[in-house]
């Protein structure tokens, strides 16, 4: 079948301001959109730029909006899509180069929230205990690839840049809830300032985009929760 | 621009990582380099799980594990290597668990084992539990701790920085020079940067791209295996790569083991569980080389699926709990990417080229080395896939890449800290990155010649694919030969149609598809010349393993016609060769 893939492009080197670019594409019903983003730069145009990697959903490198909802396009097949498919960068992030998107502010706010085991007690011989029902405790939110399709989908976001974002809260409610962890405390108190949690608006976009099937909602209520209990 | 740091680390998967970790601990200037994002690294799709000999749930010693690992890899393995590697797997696991590793639990807190193809208890008897793991996302979860222990310790990244040479001191390799640094590319603007350091870990990982079906990601390219082969360093057993058994059917992506461990069969079309013909013993659970011949075999015998190149994996017995727990992310990928619901249908599968045994040869402390004798090259180092220690020999067993990854990726590091610690730093090198701006401007500058890079990758990894496979004969090898010949000099005249330097990421698959042509070229050349079968590399022209001619490891040199051979002694310390039966 032939489907017609419009693609949003943007060289900053010789553009003003994105535009579109409609190709005709042959495929099978099955095929990816990365499949057929990279069939564009085989046969198409070689100059076409997108991030891609594993392939098949893991690495989180191909977040893209499609037909309107941000996906992996590693992920997203033609026969969920239809005949007409639009490709655009993800919004909210300043674009580079067409469907490649500036990722540093992003990766800034994860690291801004501690994402890493806090726990300076001795460490024992062999391996710390921890009960099956405490592992599945935090079990959804180990699930993040950092793809950013949460957070640049979240109409919060798109009105404060600052926010810290749902990205940043699934990694910290991955700590919060685990255990083992002893720095609930100081991670709380980053996300209960102007830019965490409180900008949420329960709109579940996030959960929408979400490629890992995380719900990502739900973890941020848990962390608000977790801020109103310890000031209560 | 010319950053002096004292370590350099290329590539942020788990090896790499684990370096840097390390060389942060001991207070090393150390810059991470990785043409993707950290989190975005080849680790990260490991599914299945870790062994190490915890005995958690079962009697299990590391001797056994040593064992199976060489019996494993045919005997091509080195034996004081695979000792090092399972002494080490357990306390790299515990310490993983130390840094927050999320593994699955056992009812009374211990980390959970499940079984795994061709790990054993004493010494081959049965299936043991030894694979740790998270779910089926254990590559994952050991990506995302090592790259929050880096950011805890304040690891420093460039992300999305291609590495494109590297630096000698003193003369090539090969000449006794010594390691200087790299260039590197930052995509972002496609400047040329020089990184110079005492110690420079090499952590590019595999190079499966070269095959048509494979699970590899895109970027897997072998940039660091090929860049030491173009600076005169050997590059050792390149005949052997894995076809691992479950791939999703025409693209590859992996089914883990773990599908197996867990209790999964494989059906031909006559609803056998033909593996008893094959290893009555292990039956599915033995080493991939073996049950991707099988496979191969039934497929031949005309009993694939409705008499076509695929067989069945059946997980319908496990039930939905087992199932969604354990397997989620394998399930979803049968659900997603072939439409095929596991809860209720057998998943078409077929052998998808998954892992390089082969690579940049490596004492066991991480350090390159540039021939028979081992001499080492001062301040090079190589952990992981890209790495040949060798502990896989002949054929990898299952979840040995990731235990090998964290062993050797650990003693990387902290033989670089030891290292850096007792040399100066090399003295900025004129006009370092001349060579590379000078072959890139070449592609660019090229008119329009008709030869692009996405039709000779194509044809490449159809040829591999096809002539180089899980079965080899020395007439197909023969053509494959003067195939890759051909493709290398029409990658000599290859031209692209970006012209600008932002994310130039036509300019980049040109080069890294010259890596790709540089390693298949001695992929063939070594396999042409081994005139046995082996683990992964089975001659069909040479059935058998021929250990009186053939116990040891290929060394290949690049020479002005292709690759020069010379041959290194396998060290063999507890376990004589015997014929390997499962």
């Amino acid at each position: 079948m032939n489907v017609d893939l419009r693609i949003l492009r943007y060289d900053p080197e010789r553009d003003k301001a994105p535009h579109w670019e409609t190709y005709a594409v042959a495929v099978d019903p099955m095929d990816r959109v990365l499949d057929l983003l990279i069939k564009v730069k085989a046969e198409n145009d070689g100059s076409l730029s997108f991030r891609r990697s594993c392939g098949h959903g893991i690495c989180g490198s191909d977040a893209m909006l499609i037909n309107g909802r941000n996906r992996l396009a590693c992920r997203i097949r033609v026969d969920q899509l239809g005949k007409k498919i639009s490709v655009a960068p993800l919004p909210g992030l300043p674009v580079v180069k067409d469907l490649i998107v500036e990722m540093s502010g992003f990766f800034g706010k994860y690291r801004s929230v501690k994402p890493y085991l806090i726990n300076e007690s001795p460490e024992p011989e062999r391996e710390r205990r921890q009960s099956p029902a405490d592992r599945a405790r935090y079990d959804d939110t180990t699930k993040c690839i950092l793809c950013a399709a949460c957070t640049s989908a979240c109409p919060s976001f798109w009105a404060r840049p600052e926010y810290v974002g749902p990205a940043a809260i699934v990694q910290a409610h991955r700590f919060i809830f685990d255990s083992r962890d002893e720095g609930a405390a100081e991670r709380l108190e980053i996300l209960s300032d102007e830019n965490g949690v409180w900008r949420c608006r329960t709109i579940f976009n996030c959960v929408d985009a979400c490629p890992r099937g995380i719900n990502i909602t739900r973890a941020i209520l848990e962390v608000s929760s977790a801020i109103v209990g310890r000031r209560g | 621009m010319d950053y002096p740091f004292d370590a350099i680390v290329v590539g942020a998967g788990g090896a790499g990582l684990w370096a840097a970790l390390e060389l942060a601990r001991e207070g090393v200037n150390t810059a991470v380099l990785t043409k993707l994002y950290p989190t975005r690294s080849h680790t990260g799709t490991a599914q299945g799980g870790v062994c190490a000999a915890l005995g958690n749930l079962e009697e299990d010693h590391w001797e056994w594990h040593m064992f199976d690992t060489v019996k494993g890899g045919d005997y091509l393995v080195d034996q004081d290597a695979a000792e090092v590697l399972a002494r080490e797997a357990i306390e790299t696991v515990i310490e993983l668990e130390h840094m927050g590793l999320p593994f699955n639990r056992t009812p009374d807190g211990k980390i959970d084992q499940r079984r795994f193809g061709g790990h054993t208890s004493n010494y081959g008897e049965a299936p043991v539990r030894r694979a740790c793991f998270a779910a089926d996302r254990t590559g994952h979860m050991i990506l995302q701790t090592l790259y929050q222990q880096c950011i805890k310790h304040g690891v420093r990244f460039f992300d999305e920085f291609g590495v494109v040479d590297l630096l000698f001191d003193g003369g090539e390799p090969g000449a006794g020079g010594r390691a200087a640094g790299v260039v590197a590319q930052r995509l972002a603007d496609g400047e040329l940067h020089t990184f110079r350091a005492k110690a420079v870990l090499l952590a590019t990982g595999g190079f499966g791209r070269m095959f048509r079906i494979t699970s590899n990601a895109h970027s897997l390219t072998g940039d660091g295996v090929a860049l030491c082969y173009r600076h005169g360093i050997p590059l050792q057993d390149m005949e052997f790569f894995q076809f691992h058994p479950t791939g999703i059917v025409g693209i590859g992506i992996l089914l883990s083991e773990a599908a197996r461990g867990e209790g999964g069969t494989l059906l031909n079309d006559l609803g056998e569980r033909f593996m008893e013909r094959y290893a009555p013993k292990l039956m599915e659970l033995a080493p991939r080389d073996m049950v991707s011949r099988a496979m191969y075999q039934e497929i031949r015998a005309g009993r694939g699926i409705g008499g076509k190149d695929y067989l069945y994996l059946d997980v319908r017995h496990l039930g939905r709990k087992v199932i969604e727990e354990k397997l989620p992310d394998i399930t979803d990928f049968a659900r997603i990417y072939q439409g095929v619901e596991p809860l209720t249908e057998p998943v078409p599968v077929q052998p998808t080229a998954h892992y390089a045994m082969g690579g940049i040869p490596t004492n066991v402390s991480a350090e390159v080395t540039r021939d028979e004798k081992s001499t080492v090259v001062p301040g090079l180092f190589a952990a992981g896939e890209c790495a040949c220690v060798s502990v896989h020999g002949a054929n990898r067993l299952g979840t040995n890449s990731l235990v090998d990854l964290l062993v050797f990726g650990r003693r990387a590091g902290r033989q670089m800290a030891r290292y850096a610690g007792g040399v100066e730093r090399p003295r900025p090198i004129p006009n370092a990155v001349e060579p590379v701006r000078a072959e890139l401007e070449a592609i660019r500058a090229r008119p329009s010649s008709g030869e692009s890079a996405a039709a000779i990758r194509t044809e490449l990894q159809a040829e591999m694919m096809d002539n180089v496979g899980v079965y080899r004969d020395g007439k197909l090898l023969t053509a494959a030969l003067a195939k890759v010949r051909e493709l290398e000099a029409r990658h000599d005249r290859i031209s692209i149609t970006d012209c600008g330097s932002v994310f130039n990421t036509e300019l980049i698959e040109a080069r890294e598809l010259g890596y790709l042509l540089d390693i298949a070229h001695v992929t063939v050349s070594s396999a042409l010349a081994r005139t046995e079968s082996r683990g992964a590399h089975s001659r069909e022209d040479y059935p058998e393993r021929d250990d009186k001619k053939w116990l040891k490891h290929t060394l290949a040199y690049r020479g002005t016609d292709g690759p020069t051979l010379r041959y290194k002694d396998v060290s063999i310390t507890r376990f004589e060769p015997k014929p390997r039966t499962y």
